[in-house]
């Protein structure tokens, strides 16, 4: 292995430098901030003048951190809960029947991944600013469901595709009613499925910015946009509790990635053929 | 009669006339039956916040307080501020996805073996795509600002001089790099599993036939890769043509990095010319749909057919 390693070719020396290049800018950009969380001044030079933890607290405080995380994690949760309500069953039809139609749906399915958040975002705070919904919670739910629920049908309706649909119809053989094929045959085969689903869509509508930024309102802003705020409204606070609380947002984002990574393998959501 | 005996609904056997079977199933051998309400719910949804605030948009657009139906579009183009948005944007999305796709496609090539370390390694590649633009935006603020390390490492290498740092936030590059940053693991992730999907076996098979490792990308991996990575050249487009926090924070909103979102934004939220943002959401939205169908008319050219190997 080590001699191999040794006399590779120039081409692969250059794409691994490239990857080294991009790693090494990637922990630069991530690690400057975190070094600044904990610096007390930061003008010039490698390091921060010195060190302290005190900007997490005033961060905390300043921000009302308490309040945003709340509504952040109320938000996120009733989005999950919502697009898999809305969208499993959508998926489950469009896997298991082919109708007149079928193209249509689901090109009214693909528009909002592929339209830009803020084209579609624009005309919907509008309307929800109509219906008096914009700067509440229900608002930014319903913006975020946007593109929340075409993403559950498009992870979960090849997922379903690949279970026999015998399974069903054995079950009814059997004399199940529609209740137990339900509870007792679809719901734990498709559990993985919508795990996998739901999380992604909770790592989404956590960094989801420019959807929530239009439609929030000062006690409904997440994480994300009270972050962008800070950094905009900058000046009369210290740089230093603005990257307290973007580390905050990272290490959060982190966590949800770790629990992601484990249940999903970033990889095989396209692909399906294995050698 | 056969429709009848063939259908599965135990309720076949009370239909009524023999000579004409019922029109429910008649719907179901087309595929309409009850199953098919399923998908109400979420198409109402659908209907309820994508497209009826999208044709709303559209009539707003159509009523502006001056200059006609199509006033709000025409002061758009007209005005050269907005109307340099557009090459601002492309100018922004089109190299930033060539240098994603551009770079991915020779380090995935490369990573198509199974080694030690590569789950960790792509693992590692998933990160900035979680980070989410602002966090970037913040680090690109401090890595690449005047006095950041990036420039201190340039000033110890020799490369600029001690006063005069390389300007890189609060311009185009700083909005290129946040794309590269969120873009580029992106695309190799979808890149990668496209090239997962080709079987190896048909790169023996023209090695077998004396194919070196170029002919055998240019002739054999290449063409079936290029569907997928048209596909990936789409999505990171619209990333990069959608880009809005990282041009607000790293770019210069109000010069070199005007984008098109942030027009449309500051129309419609800062100068509550709602007419005009709508119509500039509009706009947007044509232009990135012509761009995808674009590429997906070259895509249809292509062969798109089983990149799998062994029998049928």
């Amino acid at each position: 292995m080590r001699t191999r390693a040794l006399t590779m070719r120039p081409g692969s020396w250059l794409v691994w430098a490239v990857v080294v290049f991009f790693m090494i800018n990637m922990v630069g950009v991530i690690g400057s901030v975190v070094l600044d969380s904990f610096g007390t001044t930061w003008f010039n030079g490698w390091t921060p003048a010195g060190y302290t933890g005190s900007n997490y607290s005033s961060a905390w405080n300043e921000f009302n951190l308490g309040q945003v995380m709340t509504v952040t994690f109320e938000i996120t949760f009733l989005v999950v809960g919502l697009s898999l309500l809305l969208g499993v069953p959508a998926s489950y039809a469009l896997a298991r029947r082919d109708f007149p139609g079928k193209r249509a749906v689901m090109l009214l399915f693909v528009l909002p991944i592929l339209v830009p958040p803020i084209a579609y975002g624009i005309p919907l705070a509008t309307v929800l600013y109509k219906f008096h919904l914009a700067g509440s919670l229900t608002g930014v739910v319903l913006a975020n469901l946007v593109p929340s629920i075409p993403f559950v049908v498009y992870t979960m309706t090849p997922f379903i595709e690949q279970i026999d649909p015998r399974l069903e119809q054995a079950a009814r053989m059997c004399g199940a009613p529609t209740r137990s094929v339900l509870g007792r045959i679809i719901a734990p085969l498709l559990l993985p499925g919508m795990l996998a689903a739901g999380i992604l869509v909770l790592v989404r509508t956590f960094g989801m910015f420019e959807l929530t930024f239009l439609t929030s309102g000062p006690t409904s802003s997440t994480l994300v946009v009270s972050l962008f705020s800070a950094v905009f409204s900058a000046g009369i606070r210290s740089a230093q509790s603005i990257d307290a609380m973007a580390v905050i947002y990272t290490g959060s984002m982190l966590v949800l990635l770790v629990i992601a990574l484990r249940f999903v393998n970033p990889t095989q959501l396209v692909a399906r053929s294995r050698d | 009669m056969s429709a009848i005996s063939l259908s599965p609904k135990p309720e076949s056997a009370t239909a009524p006339g023999p000579t004409k079977p019922a029109l429910r199933h008649r719907l179901a051998e087309r595929g309409v039956d009850r199953t098919l309400l399923l998908i109400l719910p979420g198409v109402i949804a659908m209907a309820a916040l994508f497209c009826y605030p999208f044709i709303y948009g559209l009539g707003v657009s159509l009523q502006p307080a001056k200059g006609g139906v199509l006033g709000a579009y025409k002061s758009f183009f007209t005005d050269s501020f907005s109307e340099g948005t557009i090459w601002k944007t492309f100018s922004l999305a089109i190299p930033s996805s060539i240098i994603n796709v551009g770079l991915s496609v020779p380090i995935s090539y490369r990573m198509r073996g199974e080694f030690r370390g590569k789950r960790l390694l792509l693992t590692l590649l998933v990160v900035p795509i979680t980070l989410g633009t602002v966090l970037t935006a913040e680090g690109i603020l401090e890595y690449f600002g005047p006095v950041g390390w990036f420039n201190l490492t340039l000033q110890k290498l020799g490369l600029v001089s001690a006063g005069h740092p390389l300007t890189l936030i609060n311009d185009y590059w700083g909005v290129l790099f946040s794309l590269i940053i969120s873009g580029f693991p992106f695309a190799f992730l979808l890149t990668h599993s496209y090239l997962s999907g080709i079987h190896p076996a048909l790169e023996k098979a023209a090695a077998t036939l004396g194919a070196g490792w170029w002919q055998r990308f240019r002739f054999v991996t290449f063409p079936l890769l290029l569907p997928g990575l048209l596909t990936t050249f789409s999505l990171t487009f619209v990333l990069g043509f959608s880009v809005f926090p990282s041009a607000m924070m790293v770019g210069d909103p109000d010069g070199k990095t005007h984008v098109i979102s942030i027009e449309t934004y500051e129309q419609a939220l800062q100068n509550f010319n709602y007419p005009q943002g709508c119509a500039d959401a509009m706009i947007m939205t044509a232009m990135m749909l012509a761009v995808i169908g674009l590429v997906m008319g070259v895509r249809s050219l292509f062969y798109a057919g089983s990149a799998g190997g062994g029998k049928g």
